[in-house]
């Protein structure tokens, strides 16, 4: 019985682990703001998305991630 | 008539950019002058709406009082190249491809600027580029000169 809660703890390390270097920093979006990364490659198609996303939540952006904005408006 | 245009145009277009190494930044060599401290970076297309608001900056206000430097925080030399062979700049650069300044500086989004007065303590802080606030950026400069 013990032996086995030995291994539960050490996988709980590993995977926790693993979460230690999460996300990207905001000077790091080389990649993700290339054009070609967006939901959307139609300009006219991300409009409306965004702009049915601004009725619906009362927010807007967080499509790109070209710039550093809250998102809010 | 046309080529002698030409000519005195480049003779009175403004100065072009110097960039550095990031290793030759010394912020504390401008002490005594007001300091606009910006990051940017090619992809981040606010950051390319605060540059000509920054190169008039430079033509407006006393070169002995004030001083503009940008750190580039491009991964890769050439895409820096490329934008600034489109939009150019007459402040200097300084380029960060490893983004160790700005580890230091902890920036929460791009472009970041950070307003240094004359005894060298950061005043302002702001995160990202509003053409809205430009008169607001201008007064805040202005109070410390």
């Amino acid at each position: 019985m013990t032996v086995k809660y030995h291994w539960l703890i050490l996988c709980a390390i590993l995977g926790a682990s693993g979460c230690s270097s999460l996300g990207v920093k905001p000077w790091e979006r080389y990649e993700l703001a290339r054009d070609d990364m967006l939901m959307d490659s139609d300009p006219v198609d991300l409009a409306l998305d965004e702009h049915i996303y601004f009725s619906k939540e009362a927010s807007s952006g967080g499509q790109g991630f070209a710039g550093g904005g809250c998102g809010c408006n | 008539m046309k080529k002698f245009l030409l000519l005195l145009l480049l003779v009175i277009s403004p100065v072009k950019a110097e960039i550095y190494d990031i290793s030759q930044l010394d912020l504390k060599s401008h002490q005594g002058k007001v300091v606009y401290l910006d990051f940017w970076a090619s992809w981040c297309k606010p950051c390319r709406k605060s540059f000509p608001w920054m190169n008039s900056l430079v033509t407006r206000y006393p070169a002995d009082r004030f001083t503009i430097i940008t750190i580039n925080l491009d991964a890769e030399t050439e895409a820096m190249n490329h934008f600034l062979g489109k939009v150019p700049a007459n402040f200097d650069i300084y380029h960060d491809p490893s983004g160790k300044i700005a580890e230091q500086f902890e920036l929460e989004g791009m472009p970041t600027s950070y307003l240094i007065d004359s005894n060298g303590k950061v005043v302002k802080k702001h995160i990202g580029f509003y053409t809205k606030k430009v008169d607001q950026y201008e007064r805040e400069i202005e109070e410390l000169l």
